[in-house]
């Protein structure tokens, strides 16, 4: 007896195997290369198996985080996917964008005294396993209500909805507005952090349990909210993100070689222009490129560039490195891959060469101030501190704001003062009658698991309408 | 998909028209705006205006220009050969009204969106006279469908060969020197927009232009079709594609328009060696 949690005491935790830095910098394929077999049991019996689990807490859906690491400790791969699966339908997904650190392992009790359980690593490997050997069977599905729901966007909160609404009888009908199903898991987030086979093998187990999908729909265009409920839908989950990019409104902006990252990354990924003349779209290599921002948006963008073959990648943001609100192994990532990092620094403007081309940047150094409403240090100026940057790529990677499309066709709709849509945080419920609404469109910019537990959340208050009537 | 049933090729086979299958995007379309197009799998998203919609038939009409590798590809789709992705409509329709006596101006392609347009204001009551342009007497484009939706018609060529001998321009000043105009629409080559513009506004005509930058999605999430409109920046899928032809920064918009030119260039070149030696 003793000697077992000697063992346990002395388990380090488990390294994830990566590319090599220097390697991966050059190629679109996946930074970790997944736990072993080994590795994860190894590592699942590192878990205390807390009486009170901490890291639940901090899990936004609520995943049995003990429940399915001890599955894995005992070698039960099969009982640790259906664990998970009660609470999250895209693990796989999950276990590689969560912001693990701010969540369930930022209050793992492992980790008041060292490094925490690496909880993460375990939801990917089990997933993985799971999706590689077929053997996830397909969850069983109540019998048919003859309700029908339209799902507008295929994100993270629109695929939750279907899914759920799915297993609990009704028919559903996803409609997009691009002709790939996904949202930012397929146009947003790089190759090399989320390959794309995973987010459509996604797609593909719900298509097999009837998702009905309707690509190139641009909702509140082609077809209006009210004429979807006159088509025959009983009720209408909004879930289309937070489309709209972000420019730093600076002289010289429209120059050539200047991209939202929203372009940069849509160019990139879902037109899959890093293979361009293979794929027919085109996106602008650059050698000395400059990315503003701090976010996994503006990571994604610097390392999309160094392997496009950029010889410099410079990060450019107005904070210090305490306000980067990227990932933390995104940062981690981006360095080894030799992106630099320019904190504290604002752009002020962009310069051209003779064809209309980016050429330089001139920048501003800035210094700590007095905090603002967000609680953080203002960044402010400093006098005189301007200077010139050589450059021919720029990404503008700081942040999005709510698109207009759908939300401007439809009066019944109340927006807050920043356009995103008001939803009831218990329900997912909009003012219009029919009408529920989660994901980056409701909350503004936020992350995946947030948009899938908002999914969760109007799928069961959808359920309770179409069955109950309320 | 989305299935071609019917084919014309025009302006000796550089210009093509498509009639295609999509009876949603039919049923919705206005006068102005487009649909984004893409090949096949590995294709790129080219925006393309609805030339015609017929909402009965559930079609809708595309005239394009076999420009690069994506219209050449486009080219090589016959009838019964379908695009994998239409999206639309998209974009703004086109604000039609009665104001009295419009002018059209339309050059090249353009003539393909002017038309829908031209129809429209026609058939708003207003008094239509329409200019159309090309290089020659065989790159002229629906010259019948224009003269039909007119009440006073003008045909240019640059080299004379039929119609006026010169530019749109020319005309245009003519008709604004004998007539009272309450509006100009001029769509066309960005150059030509220019020039219209240009002259419309010693003449204190207000203009209306149709702008195609680069696109991608056409919806507003990636501001690739930004433009400069009276010094603010507007995406033009979502907030056009129709401007006020005297506040557009042109050489701007003609400046994003050659982003690309060296690679289209290479892959247009890789595309005709393929199809060549096929
Ligand atoms: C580059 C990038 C990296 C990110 N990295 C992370 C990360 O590491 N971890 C993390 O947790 N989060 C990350 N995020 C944030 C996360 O991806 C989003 O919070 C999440 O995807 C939001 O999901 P959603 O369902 O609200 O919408 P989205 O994923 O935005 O999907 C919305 C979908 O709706 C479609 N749509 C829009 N308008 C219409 C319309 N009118 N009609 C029909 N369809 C329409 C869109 O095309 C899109 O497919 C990242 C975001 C980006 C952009
Ligand atoms: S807090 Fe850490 S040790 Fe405790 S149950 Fe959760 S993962 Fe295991
Ligand atoms: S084409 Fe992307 S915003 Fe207009």
């Amino acid at each position: 007896m003793a000697e077992k949690s000697a063992t346990k005491e002395k388990i380090a935790r488990q390294p994830m195997p990566e590319q090599a830095a220097d390697v991966r910098r050059r190629n679109f394929e996946e930074v970790p290369t997944g736990y072993s077999k080994e590795t994860a049991v190894l590592e699942a019996r590192r878990c205390l198996q807390c009486k009170k689990p901490a890291c639940m807490t901090g899990c936004p859906v609520g995943v049995d985080i003990p429940g399915f690491i001890k599955c894995i400790a005992e070698e039960d791969f099969k009982g640790a996917i259906q664990k998970i699966w009660e609470k999250n339908s895209l693990p796989a997904v999950c276990g590689r964008v969560c912001p693990q650190e701010v969540q369930c392992e930022g209050l793992c009790i492992v980790g008041k005294k060292g490094e925490p359980v690496a909880i993460g690593n375990l939801e990917r490997f089990v997933a993985d396993m799971a999706r590689n050997s077929g053997e996830g069977e397909l969850p069983s599905k109540a019998a048919a209500t003859g309700k029908k729901v339209a799902v507008v966007g295929s994100g993270p909160s629109g695929l939750t909805v279907a899914g759920d609404l799915l297993l609990k009888g009704h028919s559903v009908t996803l409609f997009e507005a691009f002709h790939k199903t996904g949202g930012v898991l397929v146009y947003g987030i790089p190759e090399f952090r989320l390959p794309k086979d995973i987010v459509a093998s996604e797609v593909e187990t719900l298509e097999k349990i009837g998702l009905n999908i309707e690509c190139n729909m641009v909702v509140g265009s082609i077809v209006s909210v009210e004429e979807l409920f006159e088509e025959g839908y009983d009720a209408v989950f909004i879930g289309v993100g937070a489309g709209l990019p972000r420019f730093l409104n600076i002289p010289g902006e429209d120059l050539v070689g200047i991209y939202s990252a929203n372009e940069y990354l849509t160019r990139a990924n879902l037109m899959k222009g890093y293979l361009f003349p293979k794929y027919d779209t085109p996106i602008i290599r650059g050698k000395n490129v400059i990315v503003f921002g701090a976010g996994n948006v503006t990571m994604d963008s610097a390392r999309t560039a160094m392997r496009l073959g950029a010889d410099r990648v410079r990060v450019v943001y107005r904070r210090s490195r305490e306000e980067m609100p990227a990932r933390a192994a995104e940062i981690h990532h981006a360095e080894e891959e030799g992106i630099e990092f320019h904190l504290l620094t604002a752009p002020v403007r962009f310069l051209g060469n003779e064809n209309g081309r980016l050429a330089q940047m001139e920048g501003l150094k800035m210094e700590l101030g007095e905090p603002d409403d967000s609680g953080r240090r203002r960044p402010v100026p400093i006098e005189g501190s301007e200077f010139m940057l050589d450059c021919d790529l720029a990404v503008v990677a700081i942040g999005a704001n709510a698109n207009p499309l759908l939300t401007q066709s439809d009066q019944e709709i109340t927006l807050n003062k920043w356009g995103y849509i008001e939803a009831d945080p218990e329900t997912g419920k909009t003012t219009k009658k029919g009408v529920w609404a989660g994901g980056d469109i409701v909350t503004g910019s936020a992350t995946v698991i947030l948009a899938m537990g908002a999914g969760r959340i109007a799928a069961n208050s959808i359920h309770d309408y179409l069955t109950l009537g309320w | 998909m989305f299935k071609i049933v019917k084919r014309e090729e025009m302006a000796q086979a550089t210009v093509i028209m498509n009639e295609i299958e999509a009876p949603r995007i039919a049923a919705k379309a206005r006068p102005g705006q487009f649909v984004i197009i893409k090949a096949n799998e590995t294709g790129e998203r080219i925006p393309l205006t609805i030339s015609d919609s017929d909402a009965e038939k559930g079609t809708i009409t595309i005239i394009y220009m076999v420009v690069g590798k994506s219209t050449a590809l486009f080219k090589t789709l016959l009838v019964g050969d379908a695009f994998q992705d239409v999206i639309g409509p998209l974009g703004k329709p086109t604000h039609i009204e009665k104001l009295g006596n419009v002018v059209c101006v339309g050059g090249g392609t353009g003539v393909a969106v002017l038309y829908p347009i031209t129809r429209g204001f026609k058939d708003a009551g207003n008094n239509v006279t329409s200019i159309i342009g090309s290089r020659n007497k065989e790159l002229l484009i629906l010259e019948d469908k224009m003269k039909a939706a007119s009440s006073e018609f003008h045909v240019c060529t640059d080299d004379g060969s039929y119609g006026h001998k010169g530019f749109v321009t020319e005309v245009l000043k003519d008709v604004l020197d004998n007539n009272k105009i309450d509006l100009v629409i001029a769509i066309g080559p960005v150059p030509m927009m220019k020039f219209v513009s240009k002259i419309t506004e010693t003449y204190n005509v207000k203009t209306l232009v149709s702008l195609n930058p680069i696109m991608i999605d056409g919806t507003g999430m990636c501001g690739c079709c930004r433009v400069s409109v009276g010094g603010k920046t507007k995406f033009a899928c979502v907030d056009g594609p129709d401007f006020d032809g005297h506040q557009v920064d042109y050489d701007g918009l003609m400046n994003r328009l050659r982003a690309y030119q060296e690679d289209e260039k290479k892959a247009y070149e890789a595309h005709c060696q393929m199809v060549g030696t096929k």
